[in-house]
């Protein structure tokens, strides 16, 4: 049963779908042929992933010596990638969860795209995890398993370790609540399906989901408690991963805001990559009448409003740099702005703090192609903003003897290919041959926020009191 | 489920209806067994007569239990396996512990919640089980009633769910 929605408000399931619309749009694209489209892309991506590949393969074999790295600026790009692997993950579960919690009727038709999207995202950033321990298979090392060391454990007060932790529980919950939100539309695939094949596989994971109320009305508890311990687990994890660096004693790391700061800035890059990827997924798909404008739009107010945050953020470092009186850190921020990393620096400004702000009109903010375009700069920002904190705080040591400088190498950039060739891999195998939009939870909001549904609802039923 | 059992089904093609349904039947005093749906319908599972889930609780014990794991191993490990001074803390220096209990806290809740629900509600891999009507997963609300609980005749309850707004009336 749906709730009341005010007639004033936007559709946001157009073209008059019925309930069987749904099931054939969405499920069109898992059952026919791969299109063109999608195979040119797919192997686009794959070619990429194989270049990437044979870097990281050839970091692995070589050690890290290959970067660009050097003694002062001893964590660049590899620390870079990963925060903002990270934090683009967060958008994922903000709308699953956050907007779950909170009814937001909205979050319907990309909750899926956006999950996935925070898997593979999380995927991404544990390869750097791996690519920059110098020697991945002894990862397990950062686990408390007990070993051939006496029983040396790990040191469970350093935020490296939570760390391992948090990302770890992210992804394996993460992946749970995404899978168990396929199950009922599987079983829709499953319940459809002309070949053997698609039979088995589709009924092979779908449970054996009939959809019976008891089986939902537990459903729907478990989705809530999932959303409830969600919310906090992604807020943990970006704070965990801000207290890397806010534990340390470098100017520029140790600060106070970083929690917040960092969990803003996630959510704001976040919604702007999944801004990237429904905007072509949409049209790809023609998605049109679930994804429409209604949703770039709030969206893009999203995005604004945590690129508020973010501005506010930076402001406020740069404030308490000075008023604190610190000098190492007031000139921390006065380099960032003015030293040798000057461009990167603004470059963040501009992306990150003007930007946004451009969504205020609402001709900007419907508009898909400058949609598209500010959220590819809002990623670009945000990837200048790990950037900045990390080598500008780092290249200007204690003694002007060690200041240095970091370039990358082409492996540096290589396994940064390759996480894109990763992400874009796993993104395109997702659209071809799982449902890209959740098509039970679109159905039970129809009423009320679909062309057809309201029209139906004027007319007096049939039922009477007999 | 059984192929001896007899059911009949009654399709609707609306979830207000389905739901207006199940009262109108059940006041006729047949025996509603359950409904399926292509999505959750509020209410309905109160309709049906399901009792409210314990999902809940079992999502707290779950919880409470990986809070305690992850204290236990870590204190057991940071006090008394192998303490170490770590930049002049205590080594009992519970602040630093809150992340990674937390973290097992959610880790803990979320697969034992997720375990729970599929082993109550028989879902696992490779179950062949499907819908009594297949239709359900699409856009169709099906009321099953069991006939051998009932003692309402089979004419009866055909005549009742098609009084109530059924669409086809299916015996299975």
């Amino acid at each position: 049963m749906s709730h009341v929605v005010s007639p004033i408000r936007e559709k946001l399931v157009t073209g008059g779908k019925s309930y069987s619309d749904v099931t054939h749009d969405i499920c069109k694209q898992v059952e026919g042929e791969p299109t063109k489209e999608w195979k040119i892309a797919f192997g686009i991506s794959v070619l990429v992933f194989m270049y990437g590949a044979y870097c990281l393969f050839y970091t692995w074999w070589q050690g890290i010596g290959v970067w660009g790295l050097n003694k002062t600026v001893g964590w660049a790009w590899d620390i870079t990638n990963f925060v903002w692997w990270v934090g683009i993950g967060h958008a994922g579960t903000l709308i699953s969860a956050v907007l779950l919690l909170f009814r937001q009727k909205w979050r319907t038709s990309i909750n899926r795209s956006a999950e996935a999207m925070t898997i593979f995202a999380v995927l991404c950033a544990a390869s750097f995890i791996l690519a920059h321990m110098g020697r991945p298979w002894l990862a397990h090392w950062a686990l408390p398993l007990p070993n051939a060391f006496g029983s040396l454990w790990v040191n469970f007060n350093s935020p490296l370790v939570w760390d391992v932790f948090a990302i770890s529980t992210y992804l394996s919950v993460s992946l749970l609540f995404w899978y168990m939100g396929l199950v009922p539309d599987l079983a829709t695939i499953r319940d459809r399906a002309t070949t053997a094949g698609r039979k088995f596989w589709y009924g092979f994971f779908s449970l054996g989901w009939t959809g019976s109320s008891k089986t939902w009305a537990r459903y729907e508890y478990m989705s809530l408690i999932l959303a409830g311990i969600s919310t906090p687990l992604v807020l943990s994890v970006h704070t965990i991963v801000s207290m890397d660096f806010a534990t340390s004693v470098i100017p520029g790391w140790h600060t106070t805001i970083f929690p917040p700061y960092f969990v803003a800035g996630a959510i704001f890059s976040g919604f702007a990559m999944v801004q990237t990827l429904l905007l072509i997924t949409r049209v790809v798909f023609k998605l049109e009448d679930y994804i429409t404008i209604e949703h770039i739009e709030m969206m893009n107010i999203v995005i604004t409003v945590t690129g508020s945050v973010v501005g506010i953020a930076y402001l406020t470092e740069f404030f308490i740099a000075w008023y604190s009186g610190v000098e190492y850190e007031s000139y921390a921020f006065i380099n960032r702005a003015t030293g040798p990393y000057w461009w990167a620096y603004w470059m963040m400004m501009t992306c990150n703090v003007i930007s946004p702000q451009l969504f205020w009109s609402k001709a900007i903010r419907t508009n898909l192609m400058v949609s598209f375009f500010l959220s590819i700069v809002v990623n670009v920002g945000m990837w200048f903003e790990r950037f900045v904190i990390i080598v500008t705080s780092l290249h200007r040591d204690y003694l002007p003897s060690s200041w240095a400088m970091f370039s990358p190498t082409m492996y540096d950039i290589g396994d940064y290919i390759f996480s894109f060739g990763l992400f874009f891999t796993l993104f395109f195998l997702f659209a071809k041959y799982l449902p890209v939009v959740n098509m039970a939870e679109v159905k039970s909001v129809m009423k009320g926020v679909s062309t057809e549904f309201t029209i139906k609802r004027i007319k007096p039923t049939k039922k009477t009191e007999e | 489920m059984s192929s001896t059992t007899n059911y009949i089904l009654g399709v609707y093609d609306d979830e207000d209806e389905v739901l207006h349904a199940v009262g109108e039947v059940k006041a006729k005093g047949i025996k509603v067994e359950d409904v399926y749906s292509p999505f959750p319908i509020h209410g309905l599972d109160v309709a049906v007569g399901h009792e409210r889930t314990r999902l809940p609780i079992a999502a707290f014990m779950f919880g409470t239990l990986g809070m305690i794991c992850a204290f236990s191993l870590i204190s057991y490990t940071m006090v008394f396996d192998w303490p170490m001074i770590i930049g002049g803390k205590d080594f009992f220096a519970l602040p630093n512990w809150i992340p990674i209990a937390f973290e097992g806290t959610v880790l803990f809740t979320a697969f034992g919640l997720v375990s729970t629900f599929c082993i109550s509600n028989d879902l696992w891999p490779g179950n062949k089980t499907l819908p009594l009507d297949i239709r359900t997963t699409d856009d169709k609300f099906v009321m099953a009633i069991n006939l051998d609980k009932n003692k309402v005749s089979a004419d009866d309850i055909k005549k009742a769910l098609k009084e109530s707004g059924a669409i086809e009336v299916n015996v299975k």
